[in-house]
């Protein structure tokens, strides 16, 4: 029976999210099996869950009375060895995805250097920030400097596949005009290319600036520098109320940057 | 517009003005300047003894990683099935929570503004949180385990699904919501008929890129003790067992692309 005459004797229901019914109860179901196997697989210590649920409230209640002053000068270190990190990761990451996603945009770059920017790009996105920082303090030693150019790695293969994706749908009509003046290929880039993509790219870098600040929070778990390993300390040595005021720390950090990332995005635009 | 004036007498078109101008180089300065000042802290805490032989240590760490050891890779699917449950289950608990919070955090259907800041402020503390470092909490709490990882992939991806489905829900068409309450529907029946179908496509991939997102996370989260293949990862490195490492790198590898692809072919139907 269609849906009209049955809204007429007021049975109206709203229509399925997936008009098939096989599809629809296959994949109900389906999704079933998987929810009862995943779970089953989850094995839970509930008495470990049980006696670790007193440093939950702990950790909950660090949080009404962080301590910023016994760690005073690790917390310091830390937060300055992560902005800095973050500041020259982003200047020179961002330096290096513009030449990466000039090469990976389909419509300006030929074939070859297509597939090598491409497979950079695929490379800096796969793995997260912390395993490349694993093989970076292996290689450097460490320290910042490997923190460093972990971020400036992944930066490149964020930076370059927004860019690549910017480039790519261009107004072709303004590189035309350009190059029907005779410019170069240089002149091209100059002059049609990047005033379209500048305003997004300064959006772009300020948000990876964000980003690579909560991440070099995190990096230094493996050694790599920044607010990371005395956090790790903290709460491996229970001082939940050090951690809370370092968790704190980085929460105004990053909200002071996305203040001003939004009002910056909004005088470039 | 900036126009100058030659010794001869005849106006000269400019870009900027001699104000703009001074500005510009200003900021380069200033942001030369903090560059190098960061560089020189970064330079101070580093050894460069280390960095010297960096080269010899990586051709030293690709020898050791080639050929990898291909027989190792069956003890590896029951952590992978763990990491991808973690991953799962994580952003299925991540979205239960999310959703009632971009609710209350959109301007347009939350109840007071008051509630609106309360939940600003939980996204803003669940985005600027690594979901690595909830593990890291997780694992003293809880236990070292899958739950421990379910749980800090589920409190990372709140921020994230709560961020995008509030913003979603404040761009909605506001019409269909006035016809729904000119029936005389409730506050709910409002939500459920009104704004509901407007956010569903965009919270279905929203959903979906962050589960994408999270299979990359929850990779690592076994370096700290929370289950997955982050476990088999953190002992062959603490082994240096490096031709282990590359078994596990290729896996990590082949699963990120398949669930990126898998994430865009199903944003793709949707939208």
């Amino acid at each position: 029976m269609s849906r009209q005459s049955l809204a007429a004797r007021e049975h109206w229901r709203r229509p399925s999210l997936i008009a098939r019914p096989w599809l629809r109860w296959g994949l109900t179901l389906g999704a079933l099996v998987y929810l009862l196997l995943a779970l089953s697989s989850v094995d839970v210590n509930w008495q470990r869950v049980a006696e670790g649920a007193s440093r939950g409230l702990n950790f909950l209640a660090a949080f009404a009375q962080p301590d910023f002053i016994s760690r005073r000068g690790d917390i310091i270190d830390g937060i300055i060895e992560s902005l800095t990190m973050t500041v020259t990761s982003t200047v020179i990451g961002v330096a290096l995805a513009i030449p990466v996603g000039l090469g990976a945009a389909r419509n300006i770059a030929p074939w070859p250097v297509y597939y090598m920017c491409r497979g950079i790009i695929t490379m800096s996105r796969t793995f997260q920030e912390i395993i490349i920082a694993i093989l970076f303090v292996v290689m450097f030693g460490f320290g910042p400097l490997a923190g460093m150019i972990t971020l400036a790695f992944a930066t490149v293969g964020f930076m370059a596949k927004l860019l690549a994706e910017d480039i790519e749908d261009l107004d072709w009509r303004q590189v035309e005009a350009v190059r029907a003046t005779g410019a170069g290929w240089w002149q091209v880039m100059n002059h049609a290319i990047q005033p379209q993509v500048m305003p997004r790219l300064i959006g772009l870098s300020v948000y990876r600036l964000d980003i690579n600040f909560r991440e070099s929070a995190v990096i230094g778990i493996v050694g790599a520098g920044g607010i990371g390993a005395t956090l790790n300390t903290s709460i491996n040595r229970y001082e939940y109320d050090t951690s809370a005021a370092i968790l704190l720390i980085i929460i105004a950090i990053v909200l002071l940057c996305e203040y001003s990332s939004s009002h910056i995005r909004r005088w470039t635009q | 517009m900036p126009v100058s004036t030659t010794a001869q007498g005849t106006p000269v078109w400019r870009l900027r003005t001699t104000r703009a101008q001074w500005l510009g180089y200003l900021g380069w300065l200033i942001g030369i300047t903090l560059f190098l000042l960061c560089w020189k802290v970064i330079s101070d805490n580093t050894m460069w003894v280390f960095v010297e032989d960096a080269g010899r240590q990586g051709s030293n760490l690709i020898s050791r990683m080639l050929p990898p050891q291909w027989d190792y890779a069956h003890r590896l699917w029951k952590p992978m099935w763990d990491t991808l449950n973690i991953a799962t289950l994580g952003t299925l608990l991540g979205i239960a929570m999310a959703f009632p919070v971009a609710f209350l955090a959109a301007r347009n259907t939350t109840p007071h503004p008051l509630v609106r800041s309360a939940a600003l402020f939980v996204i803003v503390s669940s985005r600027s949180i690594n979901s690595l470092i909830w593990a890291m909490l997780l694992v003293t709490i809880l236990g070292p385990g899958v739950l421990a990882g379910i749980i800090a992939i589920a409190l990372r991806s709140i921020g994230f699904i709560g961020k995008l489905l509030y913003e979603a829900i404040e761009e909605i068409h506001p019409t269909p919501v006035e016809a729904i309450s000119a029936t005389g529907a409730g506050r709910m029946q409002v939500m459920s008929y009104g704004v509901l179908p407007q956010i569903l496509p965009a919270f279905a991939g929203i959903s979906v890129y962050r589960w994408d997102i999270n299979i990359r996370e929850s990779t690592v989260l076994g370096l700290v003790g929370a289950g997955g293949i982050g476990l088999q990862l953190n002992a062959a490195i603490n082994t240096l067992a490096w031709s282990q490492v590359s078994v596990i790198f290729v896996m990590i590898f082949a699963t990120v692309l398949v669930s990126e692809w898998i994430s865009a072919r199903v944003r793709h139907t949707i939208i």
